[in-house]
C-alpha cells in the first residue's frame, strides 16, 4: 500500500483519474477540513462585517476583536438541550439536516482548486453538481414537515418552492457557459469542471466577458439565482426571523441547528465555487494574456505572500491600537500572536517551491472569497423581497432572460 | 476508468435498490414509502453508472430523485391523513394481486432459463469519455422528433395538473 | 467470485418490477401505487440502459424519455389525487368508487 501512496505523488492526475483510494481519502479529507474551518471564518466575518456596515463594532470580546466567537458558538450549540416536538416523526426529523449536508458536502468531490488538485474529475461534473444540490430541496421540505408545526411547514413550503423555481434559471445560466466551451475547432464541449476551466484557457478569454454581454447577463443571473438557491438575503424570506420566526429549522436547537448552518455555508460556498469556475476562469491568473511573460508571473506569484503580509499588518494595527489596561493583556497578546502567525505564512509563500505550487489553489479561493463578501454585502444592504415578488422575478424576469441568452449565444457561437 | 471491486459495488447497490423498494411497498407512513424510494433511485443511478451510461445517471438524479420526488413530497404533505395511516393498509384482494406478480415472476424465470443465448456474457468497453456527447448526437439526430413531442407533452402536462389542481377553473 | 453480466442487472430489474406490481395490486393508499408505478418504470429503465451496454446508445436515450414521461405522468396523477383528495377527503384507493360525484 505504501508504494501505490508514493507512486501518486509524481503523477500528474486528480487521484480519482489515477483510481487511487488513499489519496483520494486525503484530499476529501483536506477538503472538509477546509470548508469547515472556511464555514467557522464565514461566520465571523458576516457577523464583523454587517456589524461595521451597521456603523456599530460586532463581537470584541470573546477573543481579540471577535476571533474566538465562532468557538464560543460551537460550543454553546453543542452544549444545548436537544428538543425535539412531541408528535413530530422521529426518523423523518433526524434525517432532514443529514440528507441537506450530505447534498451540500457531496459537491466538493468535482470542484477544481487546479488542474490536477480536484478530488475527481467526472466527465459530467456539472450535471453531478446541479443534480446532487438539487437533493437538498428534500432535506428542507423533509425538515418543515417533520417539525409538526405551522411555522416550519409554511418556511419550508416556500423555501423549496423557491429553491425550485431558482434551479431552471440556473441551469439555463450553465447551459449557456457550457455552449460556449463547444467554440473550438473540433466543435466538442465538455462538462467536466476541469475541462471548462481548461477551455477558457485555451479560449484565451473568461467566459465572463466572452460575446459581451451575452456572457456577463449569464453570470449575473447565476449570481442572482445562486443567492435565491441558498436562502440568503434578499431572498431569505422563508428564514427571516421577523417574518417566519426560523422558518423550516425553527424546531431545530443544538446539534442539529448547527447541521443546517453548515449546510447552508457549505452550499453557498460550493454555487459559488460554480460560478467561478464557468465565469470566472477558475484557478487562472487574471489577465493571463494580456500581462503575459515570467516577470509578469512573478508579479502576480507575489500576491499570496502580499496578502498575508497585509492581513498581518492591519492585525499589528489592531495590536497598537488596544486599550493599555491590564484587562486587556491577554487579548492584546493573542492578537499580537494571530499577527505574528499571518506574518509567518507570508513569509513562508514567498519562497519560491511554494509559491509555485500555491498559484492555483490562492486564485481560486481568492474568486470564492470574493463571492462570499459580496454575499455578506447584499445582506447588509438588499430589502427582502416578499414571496409572491420572489416567484415572479424567479420565472418572469431570470427565465426568459436566461433563455434570451442561451439562444443569443447559440446564435452568435455559430456565426462567428 | 475501470472500475474497482466491480462484484462488491453491483451487490451493494442492487441490494440497496431492492431493500428500498420493499420498503416503498410496506410502510404505513407514506413519507416514509418516499424517502426509501428516493434511496432506490440514488441506489438504481449509481447502477446506471456502473453501467457506463453517466448522463442517464445524472439525469436520474436531477430529475427523478430531485424532481419527481419532490412533487411526491409535496403532494404527501398536502393529503396525508393521520386516519389513512390508522387504516388498513392492503386492500382485499392482496392474496390475488401476490399469486399474480409471482405469475409474472415465474414468467421471467421462464423468458431467462429459454433465452440464454440471447444475453451475452459481456461485451467491449463503451468509451465513456464522450458518452454524453454521444446520447446528444443521437437526441438531436435520430431522435428530434420524439424530443420534440415529449417535450409537447410536459407543457400539456403542466397545464393539465394546474388546472385541475385549480380551486375554480 | 463469477463476473458481473447483462443477466445480473436483468434479473435486478426483473425483481424490481415485481415488488413495484404487487405494490401497484394490494395497496390501499393511491400515493403509495403511485410510487410503485414510479418503481415499475425504472425497472425498465434497469433493463434498457443494461441492454444499451451491449446494442448501442438508443437504449440510453429511450430510457431518458421514459424518465420525462414519468415526470409528466407523475404531475397529472398528481393532480388527479389533489383534485380528487379535495372533495372526498381521502387517499383510499377503495373509495373511489363512484363515475361522478
Amino acid at each position: 500500500m505504501l508504494d501505490s501512496v508514493i507512486s501518486y505523488l509524481g503523477s500528474n492526475t486528480t487521484p480519482g483519474q489515477a483510481g487511487n483510494v488513499v489519496w483520494a481519502l486525503i484530499y476529501i479529507l483536506i477538503v472538509f477540513g477546509g470548508v469547515s474551518v472556511a464555514v467557522m471564518a464565514m461566520n465571523w466575518l458576516e457577523r464583523k462585517a454587517l456589524a461595521h456596515f451597521q456603523i456599530r463594532l460586532g463581537p470584541m470580546r470573546v477573543g481579540p476583536h471577535g476571533l474566538l466567537q465562532p468557538i464560543a458558538d460551537a460550543i454553546k450549540l453543542l452544549t444545548k438541550e436537544d428538543i425535539i416536538p412531541e408528535r413530530a416523526d422521529r426518523l423523518v426529523f433526524w434525517i432532514a439536516p443529514l440528507i441537506i449536508l450530505c447534498a451540500s458536502f457531496a459537491v466538493y468531490v468535482v470542484i477544481p482548486f487546479g488542474p490536477t488538485h480536484a478530488i475527481t474529475d467526472l466527465n459530467i461534473g456539472i450535471l453531478f453538481m446541479l443534480g446532487v444540490s438539487s437533493l437538498s430541496v428534500l432535506g428542507v421540505v423533509m425538515a418543515g414537515w417533520a417539525s409538526n408545526s405551522h411555522y416550519p411547514l409554511i418556511g419550508s413550503l416556500r423555501s423549496s418552492a423557491q429553491m425550485i423555481s431558482y434551479e431552471v434559471a440556473m441551469g439555463m445560466a450553465v447551459v449557456s457557459a457550457i455552449l460556449m466551451t463547444s467554440l473550438n475547432r473540433s466543435g466538442t464541449g465538455t462538462l467536466s469542471m476541469i475541462g471548462i476551466v481548461e477551455a477558457q484557457q485555451r479560449q484565451q478569454i473568461w467566459y465572463l466577458f466572452k460575446f459581451f454581454p451575452l456572457g456577463f447577463i449569464a453570470f449575473v443571473i447565476f449570481a442572482i439565482a445562486m443567492v435565491a438557491e441558498t436562502n440568503r438575503a434578499p431572498f431569505d424570506l422563508p428564514e427571516a426571523e421577523s417574518e417566519l420566526t426560523a422558518g423550516f429549522h425553527t424546531e431545530y436547537s443544538g446539534l442539529r441547528w448547527s447541521l443546517f448552518m453548515l449546510g447552508e455555508y457549505a452550499a453557498m460556498i460550493a454555487v459559488s465555487s460554480i460560478a467561478v469556475t464557468l465565469w470566472l476562469g477558475g484557478w487562472l491568473r487574471p489577465f493571463p494574456n494580456a500581462l503575459t511573460g515570467a516577470t509578469w508571473d512573478l508579479v502576480f506569484s507575489l500576491f499570496p505572500g502580499f496578502l498575508f503580509l497585509i492581513l498581518a499588518a492591519v492585525a499589528g494595527v489592531g495590536v497598537i491600537r488596544m486599550p493599555k489596561h491590564p484587562y486587556f493583556r491577554v487579548q492584546t497578546l493573542g492578537l499580537a500572536g494571530f499577527g505574528f502567525v499571518l506574518g509567518l505564512i507570508g513569509l513562508v509563500l514567498f519562497a519560491p517551491p511554494v509559491r509555485d505550487r500555491i498559484q492555483d489553489i490562492f486564485w481560486f479561493t481568492a474568486k470564492v472569497g470574493f463571492f462570499m463578501y459580496m454575499y455578506i454585502w447584499y445582506r447588509a444592504t438588499f430589502p427582502r423581497y416578499r414571496f409572491d415578488q420572489l416567484m415572479r422575478v424567479g420565472w418572469k424576469v431570470l427565465l426568459p432572460i436566461s433563455i434570451a441568452v442561451l439562444i443569443g449565444t447559440a446564435v452568435v457561437g455559430v456565426v462567428f | 476508468m475501470t472500475p474497482v471491486a466491480t462484484p462488491f459495488f453491483f451487490y451493494f447497490l442492487a441490494a440497496l435498490t431492492l431493500l428500498s423498494a420493499l420498503l416503498v411497498i410496506t410502510r404505513k407512513n407514506a413519507v416514509h414509502s418516499a424517502l426509501a424510494l428516493i434511496l432506490g433511485l440514488l441506489a438504481q443511478s449509481g447502477l446506471y453508472l456502473m453501467l457506463y451510461a453517466p448522463f442517464v445517471a445524472g439525469v436520474q438524479i436531477i430529475l427523478y430523485a430531485g424532481g419527481i420526488m419532490v412533487l411526491f413530497l409535496f403532494v404527501i404533505m398536502l393529503v396525508n391523513l393521520d386516519r389513512s395511516q390508522k387504516e388498513e393498509q392492503f386492500n382485499r384482494q392482496w392474496v390475488a394481486g401476490s399469486l399474480a406478480a409471482i405469475a409474472l415472476g415465474g414468467l421471467f424465470v421462464a423468458v431467462f432459463i429459454k433465452g440464454k443465448a440471447l444475453f451475452p456474457a459481456s461485451s467491449a468497453q463503451i468509451a465513456e469519455a464522450n458518452n454524453t456527447q454521444q446520447v446528444g448526437e443521437l437526441l438531436y439526430g435520430q431522435y428530434m422528433f420524439a424530443f420534440e413531442i415529449a417535450s409537447l407533452l410536459l407543457l400539456v402536462a403542466i397545464i393539465g395538473a394546474v388546472v385541475m389542481a385549480k380551486k375554480r377553473i | 467470485m463469477v463476473p458481473i453480466t447483462t443477466l445480473h442487472y436483468l434479473v435486478v430489474a426483473a425483481a424490481l418490477f415485481m415488488v413495484g406490481v404487487i405494490g401497484v395490486l394490494t395497496r390501499r393508499n393511491v400515493v403509495i401505487v403511485l410510487m410503485s408505478i414510479e418503481l415499475i418504470l425504472n425497472a425498465v429503465n434497469l433493463n434498457l440502459v443494461a441492454f444499451s451496454r451491449l446494442w448501442g446508445l438508443h437504449g440510453q436515450v429511450f430510457a431518458i424519455f421514459v424518465i420525462t414521461d414519468a415526470a409528466a405522468e407523475a404531475a397529472v396523477g398528481l393532480g388527479i389525487l389533489i383534485a380528487f383528495f379535495r372533495n372526498k377527503e381521502t387517499v383510499n384507493v377503495d373509495e373511489v368508487d363512484l363515475l361522478k360525484w
